[in-house]
């Protein structure tokens, strides 16, 4: 599909009349078109990664490295650290793929194994609506539904028994907010079991029947098949699905600004209220004047997040390698 | 081994279970759609359409919300729409085995998954602070930005489609490819192509951190790009969060309004590519 012999070709069809190739002058035109569109994306992502960088430069070089593991976040004394929204982004991502796994590996045995044909497609398209539904709609549904439940219901329990416990009790010290690092992780796995469960499906459906049958003619159950064929055979991808819906959860910010109780505070509890980096800059930024040292250290923490989805998603996407290469 | 029993009755339970989740998945999308029409519907007044935003307490609307919504969604798709289908016509046909195709293929699929909240930044640094104040130029710009990785990945999906003998048929008749893109490939890809600008713009749609640093919002009537511009998802941000009980309620009617929108445009969508495929 090169151009130059397209033209050739074109230019030797209508030798006589000696008219110009009709791509002389628009094809160069239109593949320029398409490769410069190509380029663009990719200068877009430097430039993403460039303005990032350089607006946080300040913060940098005032904190220096040391920005990178500093608890503090004191806006009276201008003392800024990333430590506590680094820590806040991990542990509910990490809690957000802790629940979401066991739910996407059973939804994917339904939607592939169980389901009646018929059934497949509309509840597929039903769990992966759960992807489309806004950010800020989980927040709202977040806030006014679900933390008061995990308030009234789930907190006291846990706290009662399970907070005496030497070591783990420290997972559930506290008082019974409702919002807080649980609360966002739980949101935040709702949100990205429709991105694992799809890629699941996708990577199961890609087992060749015949390792499947040949299983179930040695008297396997649909569940060893499962566990013992289907499983191994995609692992790779799946790997790189639950990457996926790490990086998705790493970034998210709504519906986390709703209900992690954004508090700049560290802490082991699940129940205390922390905040992510998406978080904080959501919040904060309406109280940072520009040329701030808060604004650049926003920007900052906007590079660091920047940085830790991009090894996420290239993993993940390392590991899929579903596409085209 | 365990006896046949056994493995049966773990085969059962655990067929159960799973079948358990794919109903405890569909009941939470229920849920929310309950909690979004049950509060919602009863704060959807007509007002809500014709009433610009207003302190608590006077009966104020959402319409320059709504509008302010719509037309940075219809700049964010006049920007990012073109340049998504010509990324992705070139990495379905000129990129395709070229380092520069790999890698454009490669930092789509990043900026796809990347946050959003990031894009508001970056537009902030880029649009905001030089041209001297949030607008909604910026606003329609981060949200382009968001359009066009969806743009490219399924332009990019659906011409893939398209049979080679096809494209190999147009060019045998002398056909320059400019020619055999827009009237061959496009062609037979329109219904898909169409439906990645859908789901574009039901992503967009919902999208409220990237314009908390870029349009930021306006409380009063405005269709004038260069000033800050009302959103209905900031709208919705600044409400629900308010102590002002008609204020939640309008936030409710919003949030009902943009994630019927959303989902429509999304189920819209997945019928058309079911048909294609």
């Amino acid at each position: 599909m090169d151009a130059t012999i397209t033209t050739a070709k074109a230019g030797a069809l209508t030798p006589i009349d000696q008219a110009k190739p009709t791509g002389a002058v628009a094809d160069p035109i239109f593949v320029g078109a398409l490769w410069a569109s190509g380029i663009f994306v990719l200068v877009l992502l430097g430039l993403i990664i460039a303005q990032l960088f350089e607006g946080g430069l300040p913060a940098l070089r005032h904190f220096g490295i040391d920005f990178l593991w500093s608890a503090a976040w004191n806006p009276v004394t201008e003392n800024y650290g990333a430590l506590v929204m680094i820590y806040g982004t991990l542990f509910s991502a990490v809690i957000a793929v802790i629940f979401a796994l066991p739910l996407s590996f059973g939804i994917a045995f339904f939607l592939t194994e169980i389901a009646p044909q018929a059934l497949r497609r509309p509840i597929g398209v039903a769990v992966q609506l759960l992807a489309a539904v806004p950010s800020i709609i989980y927040g709202m549904w977040g806030f006014f539904v679900i933390v008061p439940l995990i308030a009234a219901y789930v907190q006291p329990p846990l706290i009662d028994w399970l907070s005496p416990i030497p070591v783990i009790g420290a997972l559930f010290m506290g008082p019974p907010l409702g919002s807080g690092m649980l609360t966002a992780g739980l949101i935040l796995a709702v949100m990205i079991i429709p991105f694992i469960t799809a890629m699941f499906v996708e990577t199961l459906e890609s087992v060749p029947p015949m390792l499947k049958e040949s299983a179930y003619g040695v008297g396997a159950t649909t569940y060893e098949v499962y566990k013992n064929v289907s499983i191994p055979y995609g692992k790779t991808a799946m790997v790189g699905a639950v990457m996926l819906g790490l990086g998705r959860a790493l970034g998210e910010t709504m519906a986390v600004t709703f209900v992690i109780g954004n508090a700049t505070r560290l802490s082991a509890s699940l129940f205390a209220p922390g905040a992510t980096i998406a978080s904080t800059i959501a919040n904060e930024f309406p109280e940072a004047a520009i040329g701030s040292l808060k604004l650049t250290s926003l920007l900052q923490l906007g590079f660091i997040l920047f940085v830790i989805s991009f090894i996420v998603l290239a993993l993940s996407r390392a590991l899929v390698r579903s596409r085209l290469d | 081994m365990a006896s046949l029993a056994a493995r049966r009755a773990k085969d059962t339970a655990i067929k159960a279970i799973s079948t358990g989740f794919a109903i405890f998945a569909i009941f939470l999308l229920a849920w929310i759609l309950w909690t979004l029409v049950a509060r919602g519907l009863p704060a959807l007044r007509l007002t809500v359409f014709t009433n610009v935003t207003m302190p608590p307490g006077q009966n104020g609307g959402l319409l320059n919300a709504i509008v302010g919504s719509l037309i940075q969604i219809g700049l964010a798709l006049v920007i990012g729409g073109p340049i998504g289908l010509l990324c992705g016509t070139f990495l379905a046909e000129n990129g395709k085995g070229t380092k520069i195709g790999s890698a454009a293929r490669f930092v789509n699929d990043i900026l796809l998954s990347a946050p959003s909240i990031l894009v508001g930044l970056f537009i902030y640094q880029l649009l905001v602070i030089p041209f001297g104040g949030f607008s909604g130029w910026a606003g329609g710009i981060a949200l382009a930005i968001l359009v066009i990785p969806v743009v490219v990945r399924t332009t990019e999906d659906m011409l893939n489609l398209v049979p080679v003998g096809l494209r190999e048929a147009a060019f045998a008749l002398g056909a320059p490819q400019w020619k055999v893109v827009m009237l061959v490939t496009w062609r037979a890809a329109q219904a898909g192509i169409v439906t990645g600008i859908l789901l574009a713009v039901a992503r967009a749609a919902g999208e409220t951190a990237p314009l908390l640093f870029t349009s930021l919002g306006n409380n009063s009537w405005s269709v004038d790009l260069s000033r800050p511009m009302a959103s209905l998802p900031i709208a919705i941000y600044q409400y629900a969060g308010s102590p002002f009980d008609d204020w939640v309620a309008l936030a409710w009617a919003g949030a009902l309004l943009i994630t019927v929108g959303v989902l429509l445009l999304n189920i819209m969508s997945r019928l058309v590519l079911a048909r294609m495929k």
